[in-house]
């Protein structure tokens, strides 16, 4: 079996669960877990192996989990049990510290939710099909080059203003009224002080 | 049709997220804002992201869905929003496999990787090879060259590692990119040399030559990546297996020099690398060992656990060289990661003393129940070797395997711990009994029907034979009234070598057998009448043969014996003896620690290796009818490793005739070699009959070219043979590239190592459970009683070796073990001779094994006696003293 075939294929998968073991992201890069089903599985096994203990790595159904919690968050990178530890590591680290920076050291399961297009292109900018594409956090972080956010309410426009409130969701409730090919959406605003 | 999403729902259940109850029709509804104009980034961006957290949660769409929304997301190519353009790559990724026509983006996306935005370039280069066929691949080949040699890190990256996954697809057109990905490697970003790394050694790994020049120049450039390290390390080790190059090789220097690099990983890596090669001598080995000794006080968990993750491996071979990290890995017993605790104490149970043997098991009892299957089946295994270590320890380590018994567990856990305590039994006949007890007690609550029908064998074998075998009788009974139908007949079956082996149970058990021949079950029913027949004749040899030793043939060469039987219409009974004997598999020693997926599946009783020449034989015209094929030798070298051709060669025995298959391989890229065959000078009197050449041996294609070959009829002694063998062949010049070969070429010949045919060719081993028994089935008509002088060896377990090695028997009842301080010990072989001419075979055997054994063993007054008994069918009972 060993030397395995050196390979730059090194990841098999990066998961972010959060702390009821629920999937809030995962890519897998290969065929170990086909199907969503096993997919799942093998998330609740990780999880309830992991969540107790703050010990960083586990051998786990034949596979090498690195992990790694915040708050509400759990981060794991998975390889092969051959794999080189220390290089899943690095992965982790990379993912962990690039998220970090993004939501400005609110490493938690709200703020990750309110920028989960920054998610998915950090780790995109990471792993590509199971190869490692960057390791340095910075890099990664240029890469997604996520827009600032603090445009001041008052140069938007008001579509603006009514959009952003609803990613930032201060909409109380809104109402989508169809009639024909027509989409009317309704939006009952109020202000978080008031 | 009015929806309403209430701001309460979100905050009830976890927390607030905004995706919980997302509803992919309703994000699918909510698409069609892609088609206003003008394009509201901000929205549509928050739509993607929704339609990409359904995919990510494994949402299924349908084509259609994921089509029409795909298309309406390409019309997002007008805005100029960086993060939504990006954020469309994800989404074009994401739906390549769902969507139809995804190949209508590729225009917008060529714009893209060769426009002025570098932020675009590298994640639209990715996007675009995903969706990228090979005739499409020609299109862009131009721009995916200009875009390896970019200057711009994350767009030469994009493209090496989009290359290297379209290498499986269209491996002809990534191969022109050689040259570009050669240049890439000598930049100065370190994820570029890596990926350059990477690309370049898919391209070139089957060209050995190519690779350990490549090797050469990296390793002497001086790379900065670690990660590109990391890499040259496992080529380099994996060219040093393959070339089995010593380790006074410069690969070997430069994997050791690794251990001074300034990153761990790679320090790691190379650590690591020495540590798997095989045959490492324990200098070779110390320098690794310490740089591991050193990361096992490291703050870093992951690194503490690969350090003695990796000093396990050591501990199965060199247990030495690990001594001196024994202090480190005591401090490692108490590690809060229990992965690691497990480990450093299964390392400490390698390498320590008799006398820390209790402690450490005590401490791993402490938290056994806390660690996952896979650590507990290490743990096992640490247990099972420390038994063969210290064999005085056996009881305190049968105590702890019961506990592990009783608690919960998987299968893989399970079955662990009853092989270790099988091997335990086996080598230690003191422990049989409290070893028996406690499978006993599993079985009756045992859920794995594998494990128990293997424990009910275990004690059909040994059960009888222990002082009081009675109380065995109502552990398997119970199982026969509880269990599933398997289980049900492996208790018959057991009952029935009790039945047989003890006259004063039989009574009981006939009792027993008639209950069971009331099951519900046929094969139950069966197994209890046969055994219930055979019991009631009261015939020893009819209880050996039916009862204790089963059919000793194999079982696919039986099931083509009989539809060949059933083909040929024929007055003839079918002959048992025309079957060939079932192969003994031989019985690996598994060191390797491998709780690997990989092993998910059920292990499958494959064809066995003779079976899979027999058909391949049966294919040759020209050796069509020599009958079925007796027995396969072991391949013989009859070249060194590193020369030109490369022949080994694998004996086939038929009743009358042999086969000598050649396996030829060329080394030579500028030759293709064409009528190769080996040329063989016999020294006795056998006869060359035929030649079977192999018309064409290209490079590195291995061929195989025949001889057959003629046994000596009349002179029954003349079993071994030397042949003189020369490869002779026709070669032509070849273009190394191409292979394409000149018109002429010249007759050349080669001369190989002498070949020789010794009587373990003869001989098939046959394993004979109960070996008494089968000794007595034959009776002494045939026995003939030989005393031998043994003057080279010195030791009886020299003795053994060589005698089971000469003789390619079967040793019976691990008869093979000689228990120290004896001063003589009694081997019982098995073994098969020639069928087809069974009326000779018992004379022909023992005459034969005298003249052969007088021959070995060299007549002379040595220090070791040897007395032997010679019965028909070939069983040798060998009694060696000192």
């Amino acid at each position: 079996m060993f030397p395995l075939e050196p390979s730059l294929y090194t990841v098999k998968a990066v998961l972010i669960l959060d702390n009821d073991g629920e999937r809030l992201y995962a890519k897998y890069y290969d065929d170990t877990y086909p199907s969503v089903k096993e997919q799942k599985a093998f998330e609740k096994n990780i999880f309830s192996k992991t969540h107790r203990t703050d010990s960083e790595i586990a051998l786990l159904e034949g596979l090498t989990v690195v992990y790694k919690s915040n708050i509400d968050l759990f981060f794991y990178v998975v390889g092969s049990s051959h794999e080189n530890e220390v290089r899943s590591l690095a992965v982790l680290n990379c993912l962990f510290d690039s998220l970090s920076q993004m939501l400005r050291k609110n490493v938690e399961r709200r703020a990750l939710l309110e920028n989960m297009e920054g998610l998915f292109l950090a780790v995109d900018e990471i792993v590509d099909g199971g190869v490692i594409l960057e390791s340095d956090p910075q890099q990664v972080v240029h890469r997604v080059a996520l827009r600032g956010e603090d445009v001041p309410y008052s140069e938007q426009t008001v579509t603006q203003v009514s959009t952003t409130a609803l990613v930032t969701s201060f909409i109380s409730a809104y109402y989508i009224v169809q009639c024909g090919s027509c989409t009317i959406t309704l939006f009952t605003l109020y202000s978080p002080e008031t | 049709m009015i929806k309403k999403f209430d701001k309460k729902d979100e905050e009830s259940g976890s927390g607030s997220n905004p995706f919980q109850h997302l509803e992919k029709s309703a994000v699918l509804q909510e698409a069609r804002i892609f088609n206003e104009t003008p394009i509201n980034p901000r929205r549509c961006l928050h739509i993607l992201t929704k339609i990409i957290y359904l995919l990510n949660q494994g949402e299924h769409f349908g084509t259609m869905e994921a089509t029409e929304a795909f298309f309406a997301m390409t019309r997002l190519f007008q805005s100029n929003d960086q993060t939504l353009r990006r954020m469309c790559y994800l989404t074009i990724k994401e739906m390549a496999n769902i969507s139809e026509d995804v190949i209508i983006v590729t225009s917008s996306l060529t714009k893209d990787m060769t426009g002025k935005e570098d932020v675009y370039r590298g994640p639209a280069i990715r996007a675009l090879c995903r969706i990228t066929d090979t005739t499409m691949l020609q299109a862009i080949e131009r721009y995916m060259k200009q875009a390896i040699v970019d200057k711009v890190p994350s767009v030469s990256s994009s493209a090496l590692v989009s290359s290297l996954h379209m290498v499986k697809m269209s491996y002809d057109v990534v191969k022109r990119w050689v040259n570009e990905a050669q240049e890439a490697a000598s930049s100065d970003n370190i994820m570029v040399q890596y990926h350059a790394l990477g690309l370049l050694y898919h391209l070139r790994k089957n060209d050995r030559l190519a690779v350990s020049k490549m090797l050469n120049k990296f390793t002497k450039s001086g790379l900065k990546s670690p990660f590109a390290y990391c890499m040259l390390i496992r080529i380099a080790s994996k060219l040093l297996e393959e070339t089995e190059a010593g380790h006074d090789s410069p690969l070997f220097d430069f994997i050791e020099s690794c251990l001074r690099n300034k990153h761990e990983m790679v320090v790691y890596e190379a650590a690591s690398a020495i540590v798997h090669m095989p045959n490492c001598t324990a200098r070779e080995l110390a320098p690794a060992v310490s740089v591991l000794q050193l990361f096992c006080s490291s703050p870093k968990a992951a690194l503490r656990y690969a350090a003695v993750r990796t000093l396990n491996k050591v501990a199965m071979k060199h247990p030495s060289a690990v001594t001196a990290c024994n202090l480190d890995l005591e401090n490692l017993i108490t590690d809060s990661n229990r992965s690691i605790a497990t480990l450093a104490i299964t390392t400490l149970l390698k390498t320590g003393s008799e006398s820390s043997v209790d402690r450490l098991m005590k401490q791993i009892s402490s938290f056994v129940s806390e660690i996952s299957d896979e650590f507990k089946v290490v743990v096992v295994q640490a247990i099972s070797a420390l038994c063969q270590k210290y064999p005085r320890k056996h009881s305190v380590m049968m105590n702890f395997l019961s506990n592990m018994l009783r608690d919960d567990g998987g299968f893989e856990y399970k079955r662990a711990i009853v092989d270790c305590i099988i091997s335990i039994i086996e080598e230690n006949p003191e422990s049989k009994e409290t070893g028996l007890a406690h499978l006993c007690e599993f079985i009756e609550d045992c859920e794995h029907t594998v494990l128990a029908t293997k424990i009910l064998h275990l004690l059909g074998k040994e059960g009888p034979r222990t002082p009081s075998p009675s109380k065995y009788i109502r552990f398997i009974f119970n199982r026969v009234v509880l269990e599933s139908e398997a289980v049900r007949a492996a208790a018959v079956s057991a009952l029935a070598k009790f039945g047989a082996q003890n006259d004063d149970l039989l009574p009981s058990v006939l009792v027993l057998m008639q209950r069971c021949m009331m099951d519900s079950d046929d094969e139950v029913r069966d197994r209890a009448t046969f055994y219930m027949n055979v019991l009631q004749q009261k015939q020893k040899a009819l209880n050996a043969a039916y009862i204790f030793n089963g059919l000793s043939v194999s079982v696919p060469g039986l099931e083509k014996s009989l539809h060949q039987y059933t083909l040929e219409p024929t007055e003839k009974p079918f002959d048992m003896k025309s079957v060939p004997l079932a192969n003994t598999p031989i019985t690996e020693q598994k060191t390797e620690f491998a709780p690997v997926a990989t092993s998910k599946l059920p292990e499958k009783p494959g064809p066995t290796r003779q079976d899979i020449y027999q058909e391949q034989l049966a294919a040759i015209p020209e050796f069509q009818g020599l009958g079925s094929l007796f027995k396969t030798s072991e391949a013989v070298q009859l070249t060194e490793a590193e020369t030109e051709y490369v022949v080994r060669c694998v004996k086939h025995t038929f009743a009358r005739h042999m086969v000598f298959q050649f396996d030829c391989t060329n080394t030579l890229n500028d030759q293709l070699l064409q009528k190769v065959m080996v040329q063989m000078e016999p020294s006795e009197a056998y006869e060359v009959l035929h030649y079977v050449p192999a018309a064409n041996l290209p490079y590195s294609q291995p061929g195989s070219c025949y001889s057959l070959v003629r046994l000596p009829e009349d002179d029954p002694t003349a079993v071994s043979c030397t042949f003189s063998c020369t490869l002779k062949y026709l070669v032509k010049d070849c273009d190394p590239n191409t292979g394409e070969p000149d018109d002429d070429g010249y007759d050349d010949e080669y001369v190989l190592e002498d070949l020789e045919v010794t009587v373990a060719d003869h001989i098939q081993k046959v394993l004979k459970p109960n070996f008494a028994a089968a000794w007595d089935e034959v009776g002494g008509d045939f026995e003939k009683e030989e005393t031998f002088a043994l003057a080279s060896v010195r030791t009886l377990d020299e003795a053994v070796g060589n005698i089971i090695s000469f003789l390619g028997m079967q040793p019976c009842e691990r008869s093979d073990k000689v228990p120290e301080n004896k001063n003589s010990h009694i081997l019982f072989l098995a073994g098969g001779c020639l069928q087809g001419n069974t009326n000779r075979s018992g004379t022909r055997l023992v005459s034969l094994m005298a003249h052969v054994l007088s021959n070995l063993l060299n007549v002379d007054h040595g220090n070791t006696e040897l007395l032997l008994s010679f019965m028909e069918n070939s069983f040798l009972f060998l009694e060696i003293s000192k």
